[in-house]
């Protein structure tokens, strides 16, 4: 069916664009013009031109925070796409425990980002938490206050508790939506195991992967609230993120100006990273 | 209305006023001729001109910001190496 063009369409489009202006586009203005400027308060402003740019392009707080952020998110990625889709490869796919499954997977993403950072504080805990006393009574040496391992360990075994859900759920779905006829097929064929999955499944879930692919990447590579209530950053900067740095500078110190233009550069590689994800992985798609 | 509290500055308003006319003239050349022009270019992908555009803004951004970090903070020639980037992001890609 050929497809008609009907540019009037795009009056519809306003509500939208009206909207993402005062969440977004206002906002994203406001902080390109406070990243030119320096300000102590009282709404007055002073020209600093590309200064506060300058002065986060060469700082090393900010590439080690950064680096943090690229580490962060690659582990998270390369632990909870493979771990959603084995979960969801063995999630029922008929009677009750169906709907006791997606609950239970349903259950980590309905709590408050800031009661996910408490849980896992107060569970990490050497003196009070069960995870600590546990690994203390076991003999292991695991304090995530002082130790910057333990303390990225704890922030990732945290968000893989909370998120490869979303990844189990959107997985789920995808493989749900596979006809029967597919693995009647792959069945008369004598398909392997490996075969089924290679061939069947994993080109249906190819859509949901990618948006799944995407959120965890945005999300982990924004991630600010868990690590805050847990870490606070520390021990020293060890999980010092962009997004807790960012925070420090604007709110901590009053710095807008170095806060706004590190905004803004963060925003740049979220912004360049998700299209590259996105374009290389629809691509992939296409050709396949 | 007062805007005061967005602390406008002349090459901001400039800035943002260029982007503006950029999409009002990319809605004018898609009205004039609709279906964004898809093709596949040096990158082996397909992209529109809406697609070129953003490839041509994102870059000219961390062009500017490498001009900065790596040569100075005179970026007139970040702004014209942009340009040339631009014109062969739409000529190419």
């Amino acid at each position: 069916m050929e497809k008609t063009w009907n540019n009037k369409a795009w009056f519809m489009v306003l509500p939208v664009l009206v909207l993402v202006a005062f969440s977004a586009v206002i906002p994203l203005m406001t902080v390109v013009n406070y990243s030119v400027q320096d300000t102590f308060g009282n709404n007055e402003f002073f020209w600093a031109g590309t200064d506060w740019f300058l002065d986060v392009l060469e700082s090393d707080r900010f590439w080690d925070a950064l680096t943090r952020n690229l580490i962060f998110s690659a582990i998270i990625l390369a632990i909870e796409i493979p771990l959603g889709i084995v979960i969801a490869l063995n999630m029922p796919k008929k009677g009750i425990g169906v709907p006791i499954c997606l609950v239970l997977m349903a259950l980590p993403l309905l709590i408050p980002w800031n009661v996910v950072g408490t849980i896992w504080q107060v569970f990490g805990r050497v003196d009070i938490g069960l995870l600590g006393r546990t690994l203390a009574t076991l003999g292991i040496n695991y304090n995530y206050v002082q130790n910057p391992l333990d303390a990225w360990v704890t922030l990732i075994i945290m968000d893989v508790w909370h998120w490869t859900s979303l990844v189990v759920l959107l997985c789920y779905a995808g493989l749900v939506s596979i006809p029967d006829a597919y693995y009647q097929a792959a069945k008369i064929d004598g398909a392997s195991r490996w075969s089924v999955f290679r061939y069947i499944q994993l080109p249906k879930m190819k859509r949901v992967l990618l948006i799944a692919f995407l959120l965890r990447f945005m999300d982990s590579f924004m991630i600010y609230t868990e690590p805050f209530v847990v870490t606070g950053g520390g021990p020293g900067n060890s999980t010092t993120f962009l997004s807790i740095d960012l925070v420090k500078m604007a709110i901590g110190q009053f710095d807008l100006g170095p806060a706004a233009a590190l905004s803004i550069i963060y925003f740049l590689i979220i912004l360049l990273l998700s299209w590259i994800f996105y374009t290389v992985m629809t691509t992939s798609d296409a050709q396949g | 209305m007062d805007f005061s509290w967005m602390a406008w500055t002349l090459p901001t308003a400039l800035f943002f006023l260029t982007i503006a006319l950029m999409l009002f003239g990319m809605g004018v050349w898609e009205y004039v001729s609709p279906g964004g022009n898809p093709r596949v270019g040096i990158l082996r992908f397909e992209t529109t001109r809406g697609d070129r555009l953003f490839v041509s803004l994102l870059g000219s951004a961390f062009i500017h910001l490498a001009w900065l970090g790596l040569v100075g903070a005179n970026l007139w020639w970040a702004l014209a190496l942009s340009v040339i980037y631009a014109i062969g992001v739409f000529r190419y890609v």
